[in-house]
Parts: structure tokens; sequence; C-alpha cells
């Protein structure tokens, strides 16, 4: 077994107006289901300790969460080295219950956009309403960023944790980058 | 003379000269100017030539309705076209260079045209080209094309950056002006968060210019006062330089951000594509004044009367020492006020009305000892390049010249028409206000949301309330009513009070004098940019051009890229005068977005160059790049079409990477593949529905190859299909089609079956897949070590999940080639450390990674469908011969119904076989076969095509595979397909698998 990988293996700039760091390998398990039946819930709290989120809410502690993706299906958070027991444990909680359970660890990339421009930096690529009135620690979002899809929550009052697919992981860095790109503040938002 | 005055200016700078250059020619401004008011100071009147007659032209407005004065401003990669010289703003070392003329500004031959305009009239182009037609391509166009047109393109890369960014709030206010301002403040006071955006660099509009005072102080102190308020209400966000550039369906608005047009040298992106969703919009856009129509109206130095203010005002600019001004209302009387105050002649007012009793502005002018002649118009304005004088005339006649005063400048004005654009893009109707002669927005039919309710309000000037006492009670109102459509509780406060002089009414002119002849009319221009003058609309009339929209396209009034915002109502009312119908009736043109050219950059945002497509990489990529890799676009992936060595053409690579692989070993990257997992109990049961063929019988451990078909029948994705467990499925789709198979998958799931019990993921990326292919396969594997992979083992068709080198890896036996072939899943993570490892256990075996195009030869060697080649959205699994994959036994799948209607169960359908050319030469692609006969058409008949075709390396001649009428039945037949070289290609139908018949190489 060798040492596995991100797509873009330990990427960062602070040149601009942002800071955007590639995180290290994130344990990530897809789980559809039927949200309201207590063995989804079970399954889902007991790996990642914490509460289940509400609709269009993500509740994570360090690299531990749950993140709510649809009506029908959760992303559960926890370290990369645990997802393979973590699978294991939920599917035992699950037992006959009806759900699919997936390893997306590494179909994934995760960024960290951060600084008090951060938002401004997110609101130029998402067509979400990021004032910090609308859009707080807590809450989670699936949408695109430019012309890939890509979800984000935040980790802080100006940090972002971001998620692409692993193949797009360069086209969202380098996204990210432009649009950080020194003397681009927008002078609308402040953290 | 223009020229710059002592005194005034107040939007300048003085303490901060600027240098720019026009036309090579250096010059001086000052901070503030825009490129307009700085050639005006400098005495250059001249700023271009028309479009069709190339006559000289210069500046007649002060904003963003600027029909003359566009510029190529900048060089390399900051050059722009069609820059208007009046909202652009002067930085130091602006250069800008004149369009339209060769070879100079001042000497200019295409200005014969305008002696010729009377053989150029509106139509000429369909008129007189039209035959004999193949002249049109080859003569008549060239040369025409190299006369049109106003800048020049760019030619280089564009040196700048671009953005977007989006944007939400309750109230939207365009347009800074008093009305905006006002409007802004009582919708801000609810608590609505309020977005006010202002396409110039200056708060106000033109209140500072046309002064008047509300609540007791002037009216410039109180646009200072109402924009401090507003900067300190958290709730409201001020922008200047952003203009509103359309209005679209629910709330959307794009907003034009000029970042660093004033300051080209800060860094950051130079426009900002602002992309806004609001819940209410106020549109407080103000008003454009009209020109009138008289002969010589576009001679330089004819201005709008209140540009011609604005510039003595804003700019300390003078148009001219002696300016005569013609106008139709009492507005224009400001412009007379302006330039006496400021110590300048104005030798007469011609005011075109006759009233019973001066109005308050006669008297006002008659005090300063300005003479006014009532009744009176302009017969023609005397000069070319510049006013020298103008012969007036009576208006109720023909032109018969009363008088001649000689001056240096004309201030025109004939009403002012509110900018009902921005109302205008979504279906906001207008009425025809007879008093101020003008369209303005028909409140009661706003444009509406997707509740029925209106979501534009129209304020101020934009909304036909022209006096700065009706502007602030209705921005006052439009900004409470937008507050309130928006949700929010409006509490009544008091609106400030304006007031304004009073005003005899205007009286419309639409043509000057209203009894000019042919001579006349032929030199009053309606349209400066695209030269249609009042005899070109008239002629359109007679010739039957009667919709607006007709005469438009063919004066081409108003098609110009100021979109006739001088023009339009000045050419509908000659247009209603020569139909002898009412204005209302004529109607108007249609407002599309943008109100004023956007550059195409900011359209473009970030996407450009290296983001300019989402590039999806396998997590081999780098390592394919560093090692030749010839790359060929799939969807948005990019996969290895070869991996070219030194001193190898690509098509040495791709033969010699076919061979290796029947002959050692070869690798290829598969991981682009898609891998659906489709769980639960009633798994099996959709598999079968999506499946031609049956899968719910496939048993754990094995795998299976499916074909998917549309309801319609035709094949849409192919793969195979692993079953891993009672309840789960990994179900393999093509390259292009995992998000397209995925959301198939979730439509049936979701609309039609949702009380299956099934779920889907899509996990395509979570896994590189390598397929390790050829006679030597097994043996890697097995130094690689781990993992049972023998024929007893593993057999073909089956999977099993184990290690192989210390990686954890679900190892497939299919196989795409019919070679002994293995396709191996590891996480993405680890794909170019498995991948690394294969290599070094390979380097005996005689590995080689093979591409795109030897992974194509292979499967076409051993007569292998590709979903995209041997189908096109037309074709059936029984026409590719795939019966055996077809499922009797089943009642029901997607595509069943349809595959037995007449015409696809027709034995006329063309169906698949293999093809070889006597000589052994290559088919080319997508060739067609030629029967007996000819069709209605006098064509030859069709009779099939090829669908795929290669050189084979390990047959050593050319192997293809096509459609044709009875193939099967014709086997041993020699066809004929005709190329586009002028050769005919003789090919014998035969069975399309050319390579190892029996299946031996796979069955080891």
């Amino acid at each position: 077994m060798s040492d596995p990988v991100t797509a873009l293996n330990g990427v960062s700039s602070d040149s601009g107006i942002a800071t955007i760091t590639g995180v290290p390998l994130q344990g990530m398990i897809t789980l559809r289901g039927d949200l309201s039946a207590a063995a989804v819930k079970n399954a889902a709290t007991g790996v990642a300790a914490v509460d289940m989120p509400g609709q269009g809410e993500a509740n994570c502690v360090e690299n531990r969460g749950i993140c709510w993706m649809s009506p029908d299906e959760l992303l559960v958070l926890c370290p990369y080295e645990t997802v393979a027991a973590n699978i294991e444990k939920m599917q035992q909680t699950l037992g006959i219950q009806h759900a699919l359970v997936a390893n997306v660890s590494d179909a994934r990339a995760s960024f960290r956009l951060g600084g008090p421009r951060a938002r401004e930096v997110l609101a130029k690529l998402c067509p979400v309403d990021l004032s910090p009135g609308a859009f707080t620690p807590g809450m989670f979002r699936r949408t695109r960023m430019a012309q890939v899809p890509a979800a984000f929550w935040m980790r802080n009052a100006d940090t972002f944790q971001i998620i692409c697919f692993r193949s797009q992981a360069r086209y969202v860095f380098d996204l990210l980058k432009i649009s950080a790109q020194p003397g681009s503040e927008v002078h609308l938002y402040h953290a | 003379m223009s020229t710059r005055l002592a005194t005034g200016g107040r939007l300048l700078n003085k303490q901060k000269a600027l240098n720019f250059s026009f036309n090579g020619k250096r010059l001086r401004g000052y901070e503030g100017d825009t490129l307009a008011s700085a050639l005006l100071a400098n005495d250059q009147m001249l700023v271009g030539r028309s479009f069709k007659y190339h006559r000289p032209r210069g500046v007649v407005a002060s904003g963003a309705e600027e029909p003359n004065g566009l510029v190529n401003l900048g060089a390399e990669g900051k050059f722009e076209p069609n820059q208007r010289v009046t909202t652009t703003e002067l930085f130091e070392g602006l250069s800008a260079q004149s369009q339209n003329h060769w070879p100079s500004l001042e000497f200019d031959v295409g200005a014969i045209n305008t002696h010729l305009s009377r053989f150029l009239p509106a139509g000429f182009y369909y008129k007189m080209f039209i035959h004999p037609r193949p002249l049109w391509k080859h003569v008549y166009e060239p040369i025409i094309r190299q006369s049109a047109g106003l800048g020049r393109a760019p030619k280089a890369r564009d040196a700048d950056t671009y953005e977007h960014f989006h944007f939400f709030c309750d109230v939207m206010v365009i347009g800074g002006g008093v009305a905006g301002l006002q409007a802004a403040k009582s919708a801000a006071a609810t608590g609505a968060k309020v977005l006010l955006v202002e396409q110039t660099a200056h708060w106000g509009g033109r209140a500072p210019v046309d002064g008047g005072t509300v609540d007791g102080v002037p009216v410039e102190n109180f646009v200072d006062q109402t924009v401090s308020e507003l900067e300190t209400m958290p709730n409201v966000i001020l922008r200047k330089r952003l203009m509103g550039a359309g209005v679209y369906d629910h709330g959307y608005v794009l907003g034009y951000e000029q970042l660093r047009d004033h300051a080209p040298e800060k860094p950051g992106p130079r426009h900002r594509l602002w992309r806004i969703r609001a819940a209410h919009i106020v549109t407080a856009t103000g008003a454009i004044e009209r020109p009138l129509p008289f002969a010589g109206n576009d001679v330089p130095g004819v201005m709008l009367a209140s540009a011609v203010r604005d510039y003595v005002v804003n700019y300390g600019v003078a148009a001219g020492d002696r300016t005569v001004v013609v106008t139709n209302n009492d507005d224009a009387y400001l412009t007379a006020f302006a330039l006496k105050y400021a110590g300048l002649n104005v030798p007469v007012i011609v005011d075109a009305r006759v009233l019973p009793e001066d109005s308050p502005a006669m008297e006002q002018a008659k005090a300063l000892g300005i003479r006014v002649i009532m009744g009176h118009g302009l017969a023609k304005v005397q000069g070319t390049k510049r006013v020298t004088g103008v012969a007036i005339c009576s208006q109720a006649g023909a032109g018969a010249v009363l008088e001649e005063i000689a001056c240096d400048a004309v201030a025109m004005s004939g009403g002012w028409s509110p900018v009902v654009h921005l109302w205008s893009h979504c279906g906001g109707k207008l009425v025809w206000d007879d008093a101020q002669a003008h369209f303005r927005p028909d409140v009661d039919k706003a444009p509406t949301g997707a509740d029925g309710q209106p979501f534009v309000t129209a304020a101020g000037a934009a909304n036909g309330s022209l006096r700065l006492g009706d502007v602030l009670g209705d921005g006052d109102q439009a900004g409470k009513l937008a507050a309130s459509a928006a949700g929010f509780k409006v509490k009544q406060t008091a609106c400030p009070v304006g007031e304004s002089t009073q005003e005899a009414p205007m009286v419309p002119v639409w043509l000057m004098p209203q009894g000019a002849g042919v001579e006349l009319r032929s030199k009053a221009w309606l349209d400066y940019q695209n030269d249609v003058k009042v005899s070109d609309v008239q002629l359109a009339a007679q010739e039957g051009f009667e919709s607006v929209e007709h005469a438009k396209r063919y004066t081409t009034l108003g098609m110009a890229t100021d979109q006739g915002k001088l023009s339009n109502i000045n050419g509908l009312a000659t247009l209603a005068g020569a139909l002898n119908a009412s204005i209302p009736q004529v109607g108007t043109t249609t407002f599309r977005p943008p109100y004023t050219p956007i550059s195409m950059g900011s359209i473009a945002g970030e996407a450009r160059d290296a983001v300019f497509q989402p590039l999806r990489r396998t997590p081999m990529h780098d390592w394919h790049d560093a090692n030749g890799a010839d790359w060929e676009p799939v969807g948005h992936w990019r996969r290895p079409y070869c991996y070219q060595r030194a001193g190898e053409s690509v098509n040495d690579a791709v033969m010699r990477e076919t061979k290796n692989a029947r002959e050692n070993l070869g690798l290829l990257d598969a991981s682009t593949l898609g891998k659906l997992i489709v769980k639960g109990p009633d798994a099996g049961k959709f598999l079968d529905m999506l499946y031609t063929n049956m899968m719910s019988t496939l048993k754990p451990g094995k795998c299976r190859y499916g074909l998917m078909c549309s309801e319609n029948g035709f094949l849409i994705d192919d793969g195979v299909v692993a079953r891993i467990d009672e309840d789960t499925f990994l179900c393999h789709t093509t390259t292009g089609g995992a998000e397209r198979i995925h959301g198939h998958m979730e439509e049936w799931l979701q609309t039609e079956w949702w009380d299956w019990q099934v779920y889907v993921a899509n996990v395509t990326e979570q896994y590189a897949q390598i397929a390790v292919v050829g006679p030597n396969a097994r043996k890697a594997l097995e130094k690689l070590g781990g993992m049972d992979v023998s024929k007893d083992a593993l057999g073909f068709m089956e999977w099993a999940d184990g290690e192989l080198g210390g990686f954890r890896v679900r190892v497939y036996r299919i196989s795409f080639s019919g070679e002994l072939s293995y396709e191996i899943a590891v996480d993405a993570g680890q794909g170019q450390a498995f991948w690394d490892a294969l290599m070094v256990v390979g380097h005996d075996l005689g590995v080689m990674p093979y591409g795109t195009e030897a992974l194509h030869i292979l499967r076409a060697e051993k007569g292998f469908i590709m979903i995209g080649d041997e189908t096109d959205g037309t074709v059936i699994p029984q026409d590719l011969g795939l019966h055996w994959a077809i499922s009797k036994k089943k009642e029901d799948f997607l595509g069943k119904r349809a595959q037995e209607r007449s015409h696809m169960t027709d034995p006329d359908r063309w169906k698949l076989v293999g093809l070889e050319t006597l000589s052994g030469a290559v088919l080319p692609d997508g060739a067609y076969a030629v029967g007996d006969g000819e069709n209605a058409n006098g064509q030859k008949n069709m009779i099939g095509r090829v669908t795929s075709s290669y050189y084979s390396p390990n047959l050593d001649k050319g192997i293809a595979m096509g459609l044709v009428l009875h193939g099967p039945d014709r086997m041993g037949d020699v066809i004929e397909f005709p190329g586009t070289n002028g050769a005919t290609y003789k090919a014998r139908i035969v069975d399309p698998v050319f390579y190892d018949t029996q299946g031996e190489k796979g069955n080891v």
C-alpha cells in the first residue's frame, strides 16, 4: 500500500486577496436513505459524533461532520484513515434498512478559502448570496463554481471549506486564484 | 472655436493636468475631464467621420447617448474600438484614434459619398447589389466590407482580466440622480437591503447642472447630503461607474462595473459583471434630450443644449464663443443662461413655438439681454467641418432664409425622452405622453414576475417626471413601492420638496422648418451614427416599409452602436408623419439589453486561458503528460490519444502501442469510464428495465456486458455491469455517459418508479481504473503478488476484491481488446502509485501504455462496437447484430416497445458488417456506399456508410465497420465507396470480427 495523495498534493496560494489551501485527505462517505429513519440518522451520527444537520446545513467539528446534501442524501465526514471501519460500522447500524453507503473520499478535492475577502472571492464564482447576513457558519450549499459543481460550508467566520470533484481540482484551484487576484476586492463584505 | 474657460468646471481637479493624445497629437486636460470635454477644451471639434457618407462629425452629447464621438482607444492588448468619448474618463497617457477615415480625419476620400448621397438612398445596397447574384459574394461584399464599419477589430489578445460577481438585494435602484437617490433613501428607510448604482463617476445626475432648490437649499447640497446619509446606512450599498445593463426575468439584472478604465495603472480586473437578483427594481435612469431635425444638424459644433451647458458647468469648456440656441421648449433656455453667466455670447434664441405670452424663461432671457425670436427655426447650418453660422427661417414655412447669423456653435433641444430601456427590457409597456411628446412607462403595464406582480418601477425623469419638484416625489414614491413589493413595511415619511421654475409647454417639432423641401430634408439627420436622414425614413415609408421594425432595418435607423438613443423618437415621428398615422400607432422598436455596449471580456468573466473550460484530469494525468501524451478531448476529460516517443510520429506511436498490446503488455488509463453504484432491494428489477438484457439473473462475483436504450429504442450507452452482492450492482458507462446515465437513472427513479427501493451513487472519480492487457497481463499481476488471478480463480467476466502489490484492488476480468485483460480499480489517491508499480513489474514483460486510438483499433479488430462511432442516436441494437444482448424473456425494458415498431423491424434498415478494401487501403471514415440508380434529386442512391475505419498493424491492412443495406445477407459482395479525393474505394463485405475469430487469445 502506498501513501494516498490528493489531486493537487498540498497546493496553496496566498498572493491574492484571500488564502487558498489544499485540504489534506478527508474521509467522505455518501449516505443515501430515508433521513427520517432512526437507523439512517444513527448511522451518520454514530460515526461523525455530531448532531444531524437540518436542511441546507452542515454540522462539522474539525474533520468530522455531517452535511445535508439533499432530502435523501448526507455526506458524512471523518478522518481519512477511519473510512473503511466507519463504513463497516454504518452498515451494521443500518442493518436491513434500505440505504446506500459509499466511500467518496478519493472522488473529491477540498480547499480552504480564508480571509476577510473570502466571501467576495467565492461570490465571484457561485450564484449564492454570500453576504454575512445570508450565509453563516452552520450552513451548507451545493451549487456551481463557474462551470463545475461544488459545495461549501464555513469553518469559521471567514473560512470556507469547498468540495469539488477530484478531476476538476486544478480548475477549481485556478478559479479561486484568479478570483482572488490582487486588486480585485469588491469592498462589500467585511468579516 | 471651443475652448477651456478660465473659471468653472465643478468636476475638474485643475491641480492635476493630464497628458493624452488624439491621432498622435499630444494634448492636455485635467483630472475629472471626459475625453470629450478634454478634446473640446483643445478645440478638437472634429472627432470622427460618419459611417456611410464619411461626413465630418463632432461631439453632440455629454453622456451615454453620444453617437458621433467614437474612437479607437489604446493599443495592442489594451486596444478597444468604438469607445464613446463622452463616457471615457481622461487618464494620464490616454491614446485615442478617430475612426472611419482615410487617409486622415481632416481629409477623407470617402467624403465623396456625401456628394453621391442622392445615389445612396435607403435600401441602396439591397437594390443595387442583388443582381447578378454571383457578384455579391466575390465583388460587392468585399468592397462594402472594406468601406463600412467604424472601429477596427482588435487583433492582439486582451491584456486585461475580467470577473463576475453574484449579488442579492431587496431593492435595486438604477441611476444615481435625484430620483434614484431619493428612491434609495425611502426604500432603505424600511430596512430593505438596497443597491444603488450609477453609471457615471458622479452622483446627482443632471440636477447639479440644471439647478433648482430642495427644501430651500441648492439641489447640489441636497445630493451631497443624501449621499452622505446613504453611506452611513448599513443596509445600503452605493456603487458608481456601475451601469444597469439589462433587466431580465425574475428580477435578474446585469450590472456592468468599470473598475480600471479610468485608472488603468491599478492592479486587478478591468470590468466586473454583476449578476444581481433583486426582489424589486427601480429604474431611475433619467431622460435624454432629442436633437432637432434641421438641415446641417450634424455639422461639428451643433450639440444638444443640455450637453452645451454640461460642458460649461461641469468641465469649464465652451463649445463656442457665439452659440445660437434653437429649441421647442423652455429647458434649453438654461443653456443660454449658463453660457451668459460664463461670459459667453448668445446671439439669439430661436424658439419654434408661438406662445401667447412670454414664459418665465423667455422673460429671464430677455432680461439678460438675449434676443429671443418665437415661431422661427433654422433653415440650415453653415459650415462643413465646423459651424460658421446659421440661416434663420419661419418654422411654419418651407425654409426661405430670413436672416443669417454668424456663430460657432448651435445648442439644440427637441424635448426630452425618458430612458425607458431598462423598463422595457423585460416587457414593460409604454404610453405616449402628448404634452411632453415622448413615450414614458405605462404604470399599469409593468414587467411582471412569476407571481404576476410588477417587479420594476420607473422613477423620476425616466418615468416622465421632468421637473425637480415632481422628480423627488416620484422617486420617493418609487422607493416605497419597491420596498413594499419586496415585503417591507413602509412608514410614512416626509418627502423633501423640490422647487423649479414654471415652464411653458413644449411643442413637438419633427422637422424644421415644418415645410422643408427635399433639399433640406436630405440634410436633416435623424441617426448620426448610421447616416439616416429624414428623407430616408420618408422613402422607406413610401416604398412600403410601414412597420417600424421594417423601416428600421431598411434604413438602418437606430441600428448602430448607440442603438438610436438620440434618433429613435424623431425617426418614428417622421415615419408616423409619412404614414399619416399617430406616433403611438407606429410604436417603438424593441429595447434590448445591454443599455450601452458592454465588453466581451466582462461577459466571459474569468473563463479564458487555463480556465476557459473545466478540464478533467485523471489521477495519472501528470504522468501521461510527462510521458509524451498526445491529448484527445473526450467530453471535458483529456485522455492520451497515444504516447509519443522521441522521433516518433503520432501514427508510429499508435501502431507500436496497438501491436505491443497484442504481443506483450499494454496499460490503459480507463479511469474516465463511468462507475455507478445501484443498490437496493429493487436494484435488479431496475436494471432489467434500463438494460436490454437481463441483469437480475447475474450472480454476485460475475460481470455482464449490457446495452442501454432510450425510450425510442435507440442505443444510448453500453458497458459492463458487475454484481457486487445481492442488493448491489456496479454499472460501467462510457466516458461521456457517466453524468448523463446517472441523470437518466435518477430521472426514472424520481419521476416514474419513485416507489422502487433503489439508490444510485456516481463513484466514477473514487477510483483510478487501469486496464492491464495482453499475453503478459497475468504474469505482471502475479509479479505484483497478492491475490490469485489464475484462470480458475478469476475466470472471464468475473471480478474479485483483493490485494495486488500491497494495494487494495478490485479486479474485473473483462476485455475490450480480445486479449487476456484485467481492469483494476484502486482508490484514486493511489492510482499513480499503482500505475508506477505496474510499469516496474511490466518492465521485463514489454509493458507500454497505450492511448485511445490503440484502444479503438484493438476493439475494431475484434468487431466490438463503440457508442458514438457505430451509434449516432438513430441506431438500435438490432442494427448492430446485437440480438444476443436483447432479452426476449423480459416483459419490458426501456426501448422494447419502440423497437417493435414497423420502421424498427424493417428488413431494409442498414446493418453492421465488416468491410475490407480490395487493395488493403484504409476506407475514409464516414464514406457512403453507392448503389444502383438515382434518387428524386438526381443523386446516386446510398446503400451504406463507414462507421469505423482504421489501419490494423496486427493484420497489416485497412479494416472497417459499416452499416450496409442488407449487409449481413451480402457477405463477400464488393461495394463501392466514392472518396472525396476522386478515388473510389472497392470494399468486400465481411464478418466484423477480423482478429482471433475463435476468441482463443482471451480464453487463457
